[in-house]
């Protein structure tokens, strides 16, 4: 459902949209987030013989395959860094902190990572940090907490080489990005209309084609759709299809049918449920009504219509909705 | 190579566009602008490329929408990068190479305040070391800026006075979002947002979207009285990896330069989204003194990603269209930190003249 923002011209809503990445590693990569998993940071060896941490899959020069692993120590020094005054969602720190590049003892490139530190004043070039491992590791890059400043007096851990390395195969990544997502001007229209029970679509001023939902200019021609046409809540099913799949989020039973209803008067069909009939009964052409909601229900929403259910009327012929399938 | 020309360009930039992502009331009289630059119809378009990307819009198929604005009866010729205008414009320019249509509009839009830019565009780094620490793009440009602070390459105080002359320039441009120039002193005299970063050093988040229209030989000369003729076009890019790279370098950039006609250049739009990222560019580009940089105020007075790249080639030949110039540079980045780096060369004489 939306609703009127600060900008009185449209209506926005937050949207989330979410998605668990699920991704093969491969054997370099693999090799590397196994040792973080185990609590040791993997370089490699490229063919300048230089300790690159992550290891490159592929050697920047030769191009080659990388196969030389060096374990590298989980202390190391800053090579810049930057102040991090306002975290966003999912950084490895829910406090302002430093984002750094760190150089591992061993190692001859740096690794990107958060510092943890209370200032700007707490962090210059050249600090000795080592790893804050996290307690529970998975083979991710966040098995690493972050870095945190050596303590005087400390040195670093020894480097102890492993003899088998049980590769991880495959990480997910969880991404999640919130937005306010705000509809044009027209297709405020349409749902504010919908919130009064009318079905608003608009025609173009050069091809006379009725678009609803509208849109902001014909797809046609390209012309920006001005005036404004009330629809009745009656159509034709040009097209539909009968739902078999149970999927995440379904709020109906299976077997149901979703179809193209072209409104009497619209050029263009749009996609809403047919119930109040068996699935198996559902054709082309078939007459179709709205069925709304009780209005204590509306809102600014198509769901306003529940479904749509069969008229009784005659099917209409093929000819009065050819063009529209 | 065929001589093709850049003969029309229109835009828009606003701090919060108050519409749909998907930009098509935007697009609407962008094209108009163009149709009226060239007396065109859209179906004088031989070619057309767009870019936009679904992550800034929050939603599938964004582009598809977009194309509305064209109108598609008859079927027009077209296709998509999710890559900023300038590289829209490339894949035109070797469309119209092709010899398979001799015009081209481009377009690209996006709504950037829809979401969290900075971390959306993490979305864009290595998915398995980089993007589940969420780097956001104001950090890595403030690993990049203090790289360079470190090394002795430049100060504060050089940063500050590209944000202020770009500040001043762009009093005169009516798309910036964010104007006007005081001193180094005062700017320097603000507080320190994301150490070494100033606000003034980072561009502001920024809607919009942009159109570019591109022309071969005669059909350039019909629709245009002095068209900025594509004299160069490169572009290259460097490793993701943010500590295989001297940061403070631009490695692409320099190549791309490299490979550009750029004697004699008296313009150059640069799309530096910060302010030290110019300085970069014109070491990375051997642009001297003598050549006006940003007279737009370039993208630390407004950025709106997907077409903030383009924009400057559109400024560019504005240059050239007006006179002012006879050979000017416009320059698009991408990636982070200067990753990916494109120029173009735009001249009052084509290659055949």
């Amino acid at each position: 459902m939306f609703y009127f923002c600060a900008m009185p011209r449209t209506l926005s809503a937050p949207v989330t949209v979410a998605f668990d990445y699920t991704r093969s590693t491969g054997p370099v990569l693999g090799r590397f987030l196994a040792g973080l998993r185990d609590g040791v940071v993997m370089g490699g060896r490229t063919s300048e013989g230089k300790v690159v941490v992550p290891p490159p899959e592929f050697d920047p020069v030769t191009h080659a395959a990388l196969e030389d692993f060096v374990e590298v120590a989980d202390t190391g020094t800053v090579t810049s860094w930057t102040w991090v005054p306002e975290p966003v969602n999912g950084q490895p720190l829910d406090r302002p902190f430093a984002f750094a590049l760190v150089t591992l003892d061993g190692a001859d490139a740096p690794l990107l990572h958060a510092l943890d530190v209370d200032s700007p004043a707490d962090v210059e070039t050249g600090l000795r940090v080592r790893v804050r491992w996290r307690a529970e590791r998975t083979g991710d890059i966040t098995d690493i907490e972050c870095f945190e400043p050596l303590p005087e007096g400390e040195s670093g851990s020894t480097v102890q080489a492993r003899e088998t390395v049980d590769p991880v195969t495959g990480i997910v990544v969880p991404i999640e990005l919130d937005y306010l997502y705000a509809a044009s001007p027209e297709e405020s229209l349409f749902y504010t209309s919908l919130s009064e029970g009318k079905l608003v679509g608009q025609r173009c001023p050069s091809c006379g084609k009725v678009y609803i939902p509208p849109r902001s200019a014909c797809p046609a021609d390209g012309t920006p759709t001005a005036e404004e046409v009330e629809l009745p809540d009656t159509g034709t099913v040009t097209t539909f299809c009968v739902v078999n799949v149970p999927f995440l989020g379904q709020r109906i039973t299976p077997p149901y049918v979703s179809a193209y209803i072209l409104l009497d008067g619209a050029d263009i069909a749009f996609l809403h449920l047919i119930l109040d009939i068996p699935a198996e009964e559902v054709r082309m052409g078939m007459r179709v009504k709205a069925v709304w909601k009780p209005r204590e229900e509306w809102g600014t929403t198509i769901e306003n219509i529940s479904h749509f259910a069969p008229t009784g009327e005659p099917d209409a012929d093929y000819e009065s909705y050819r063009v529209h399938l | 190579m065929r001589d093709v020309a850049v003969v029309g360009f229109a835009q828009r930039q606003m701090a919060e566009f108050d519409g749909s992502p998907t930009c098509v009331e935007l697009l609407v009289p962008l094209f108009a602008e163009c149709y009226e630059q060239t007396g065109w119809t859209r179906r004088d378009v031989g070619f057309w490329c767009s870019g936009s990307s679904d992550y800034l819009a929050g939603r599938s198929f964004s582009f598809v929408s977009a194309v509305d604005a064209i109108g598609v009866i008859p079927p027009v010729n077209e296709s998509h990068v999710e890559m900023d205008l300038a590289w829209a414009m490339y894949e035109a320019w070797l469309k119209i190479q092709t010899g398979e249509v001799d015009t081209a509009l481009v377009y690209a839009f996006g709504k950037s305040s829809a979401g969290v830019l900075r971390r959306t565009l993490s979305l864009q780094l290595d998915p398995y070391t980089m993007t589940p620490l969420w780097p956001d793009t104001v950090s890595l440009a403030g690993l990049q800026a203090r790289a360079g602070i470190d090394a002795g390459l430049w100060d504060e105080r050089a940063m500050a006075e590209v944000a202020n002359r770009s500040l001043t320039d762009a009093e005169k441009n009516e798309y910036a979002i964010r104007k006007g120039g005081s001193s180094v002193e005062e700017l320097l005299a603000r507080p320190v947002y994301a150490d070494p970063l100033r606000k003034h050093d980072c561009a502001p988040v920024t809607d919009g979207a942009a159109a570019l229209v591109l022309a071969a030989g005669d059909k350039a000369r019909e629709v245009c009285e002095r068209p900025a003729w594509i004299r160069s076009l490169t572009h290259f890019v460097d490793p993701m990896s943010m500590g295989t790279r001297d940061l403070t370098r631009a490695p692409s950039a320099q190549r791309a330069g490299a490979g550009a006609d750029l004697d004699g250049v008296e313009v150059a739009e640069l799309h530096a989204p910060f302010s030290h990222q110019e300085l970069i560019l014109r070491t990375e580009l051997g642009l001297g003194d003598d050549v006006r940089i940003n007279p737009s105020g370039g993208a630390l007075a407004s950025n709106p990603m997907f077409s903030a790249g383009g924009i400057r080639v559109g400024e560019a030949a504005k240059r050239i269209w007006s006179g002012e110039a006879s050979k000017a540079l416009g320059h698009a980045t991408s990636g982070p930190a200067l990753q990916q780096n494109l120029v173009c060369v735009l001249a009052s004489e084509g290659t055949d003249d």
